[in-house]
């Protein structure tokens, strides 16, 4: 590479005349496909981490999707089988549970937000509220399941006090191996995760905005729907994408809670990649994965075009 | 055999895969085969599962830490005999392992196994579960489970298969299975969380249906009055199996190690860990056998002749479960 080398030992040059002594980098002088190089230099890294595990996994899925597992040959039966019976009840059942583990969270994450933003900053309690949301959304897995089987198990420790005060969760028909008992330990961390992700939505509220209207004889309910609901909505809707994207994701939780006696998409490719009992699985379930990246990228094009509305206002 | 010793410790190094140390007594079986051989094991993917085993020698071939050998479900085995992933090997013991527990060509053979049972610990359960059907109308509410989702975890899958032979069903028709544990969910006594050692030991579900010798490595390790029995209505075996990758980057101690396994010294390791060698009936019939560790293993109702379902049979099951326990 001539000119890199080239670039590389020419020294650093003042230019200007008459006293005027001017810093110019080397780099400027450098021919155009050089200076170009150098611009995105700093985004390899970036590139070199997405194409590892984004691009490459995704082409290997795509690949695998349409592969016959024995012969190799091009097939279509993999994605045929992954929307048809059982499998096409799975994508049905993990849509439900995703919009429902998004929906609540993000009303109710929202609620928790707006309190806390209301709250004097530097407040006490506001930072606890913050800290532990960023801890509590990053807890799940099996250990969370088993946070949640030791405490309100059918003999967990929650479970026995309120029968020795004459309370039977259980035989008021609480479950935690089915879809709402799974839905509640969800809530765990998509509550504290949309308090994180909105907060800075929130922020953008100015204040200004909120006197001017009272100012202008708008009552609180008035502000809400023609400005902060208004300016808020997008932000709110590509939160809640997140925490569908989030809750469609999940995997070791709801494995550890029901059995996999749930039909949900994740669950299914565990059994069939990863599992002891399928053998000959693995396409399937990679046409399955290339379902739920085709749902994700769907989401991910909402997302995006509600993010572009919502900084229109919030800058 | 003692040109392959010296092959094998030219090589120096053994790569195992998916070995967990207190599953089937593996741990000391591998520090005995360092400590006599002096050569190394590396084990990868402890946890893992068979499926993964199958990826790992696919994706990971030509290179130096590619799996020599694994310890596979025998579906899996098969599934990587159609893909011509294993090198045939017969040790020398290979006429004492039944003819339906190998394939004829040599390429797998099953190494041990053990018997579907209930364990339960005394402290918590008073009426004693003797078979699936006690399970079922015995005063059990929320108490039963098995260790996760049939349709991932083999043991979980052979539960339901023990519990079809309990119901009418056969190795052809695991249906009544899933149909069985249906019913124990309307009786309200199966409790669908994933059973581990921890749910039995809080008390979240004090009856767990696992495989006898993982009961006793892994439960009765925490719960220590735990019982274990094999059902009487339901008595179903399965047997992991072995095979060398065709690929395998040492390929000598690679087979040393199949030696190992099938040497007296080896079965009789798997016998101390609570599982059932394939040349059990040999060891016992030539005397070998580690008599105590025999006595100890949970008896066997009914008939003791070993019965296993058909790779066939067992790939239709797996299928039937797939489709069928979501609606459990």
């Amino acid at each position: 590479m001539p000119e890199t080398s080239a670039v590389a030992a020419a020294p650093e040059s003042l230019e200007g005349g008459s006293g005027v002594r001017r810093f110019v980098p080397s780099l400027a002088r450098a021919p155009k496909p050089v200076r170009v190089a150098a611009r995105y230099a700093a985004l390899l890294p970036f590139v070199a981490y997405v194409v590892y595990f984004l691009a490459v996994p995704l082409i290997v899925i795509i690949i695998g999707a349409f592969k016959n597992p024995t012969t190799g040959a091009f097939t279509t039966s993999n994605v045929s089988s992954a929307v048809h019976g059982v499998y096409l009840e799975g994508f049905r059942q993990s849509i439900t549970v995703s919009l429902i583990a998004a929906v609540i969270p993000g009303i109710f994450g929202l609620l928790i937000a707006y309190a806390i933003f209301t709250a004097k900053r530097g407040a006490f309690l506001r930072q606890i509220v913050i800290t532990i949301s960023g801890v509590f959304a990053n807890f799940g897995g099996v250990p969370l399941a088993f946070v949640f089987i030791a405490s309100v198990g059918s003999s967990a420790l929650v479970t026995t006090w309120l029968h020795d005060i004459g309370i039977n969760i259980y035989t008021l028909g609480f479950s935690l191996s089915n879809v709402t008992g799974m839905e509640l330990v969800y809530m765990y961390f998509q509550i504290p995760l949309m308090v994180l992700i909105i907060l800075p939505a929130l922020e953008g509220l100015r204040p200004a905005w909120r006197e001017a209207a009272e100012n202008l004889g708008a009552r609180s309910w008035q502000f809400w729907r023609y400005i902060g609901g208004p300016v808020l909505m997008p932000s709110f809707l590509s939160c809640v994408t997140l925490l569908f994207g989030s809750a469609f994701a999940a995997y070791a939780t709801a494995e550890a809670l029901t059995s996999g006696s749930i039909a949900l998409t994740s669950i299914q490719i565990g059994n069939l990649v990863s599992g002891n009992v399928l053998a000959n699985g693995t396409n399937l379930g990679e046409a399955l994965a290339l379902g739920m990246v085709v749902i994700i990228a769907i989401l991910m094009v909402f997302y995006l075009l509600m993010q572009r509305r919502a900084s229109k206002w919030l800058r | 055999m003692s040109a392959l010793v010296a092959a094998a410790k030219k090589e120096g190094q053994l790569n195992v895969i998916t070995l967990p140390s207190n599953w089937a007594n593996y741990g000391t079986i591998m520090s005995d085969f360092k400590a006599k051989y002096g050569i190394s094991i590396t084990d990868a993917n402890p946890e893992g599962s068979s499926a993964q085993e199958l990826q790992a020698v696919t994706q990971l071939k030509g290179q130096s830490t590619a799996p020599d050998v694994v310890d596979v479900g025998g579906s899996f085995a098969a599934e990587g005999q159609q893909k011509g992933l294993w090198a045939p090997y017969e040790v020398q013991t290979w006429s004492d392992i039944p003819a339906a527990a190998k394939a004829s060509d040599g390429d797998y053979y099953a190494d041990y196994g053990g018997y579907v049972a209930i364990g339960y610990d005394p402290a918590k359960i008073k009426v004693a579960p003797t078979s699936f059907k006690s399970l079922l109308t015995g005063p059990y509410k929320n108490e039963v489970a098995i260790d996760g989702s049939p349709a991932q975890t083999g043991s979980a899958f052979a539960a339901v298969y023990a519990a079809a032979l309990s119901d009418g069903g056969s190795f052809a028709n695991i249906a009544p299975g899933i149909s069985y544990f249906k019913q124990l969910k309307a009786a309200g006594n199966f409790n669908p969380v994933e059973g581990t050692p921890a749910t039995v030991q809080s008390g979240e579900t004090p009856i767990l249906v696992w495989w006898d010798y993982l009961l006793n490595s892994e439960v009765k390790t925490v719960v220590k009055d735990l019982k274990i029995v094999i059902p009487t209505d339901g008595v179903y075996a399965g047997y992991y199996d072995q095979a060398i990758s065709a690929s395998a980057p040492d390929p000598a101690a690679a087979r040393l190690w199949e030696e190992f396994l099938y040497s007296t010294e080896g079965q009789n390791l798997f016998l101390e860990g609570s599982t059932r060698p394939i040349e059990l009936p040999a060891l016992v019939s030539n005397g070998a056998v580690n008599a105590a560790a025999n006595a100890a293993l949970p008896a066997v109702p009914g008939s003791s002749t070993l019965q296993l379902p058909t790779i066939a049979q067992q790939t239709t099951a797996g299928t039937v479960v797939d489709q069928q326990w979501p609606s459990v």
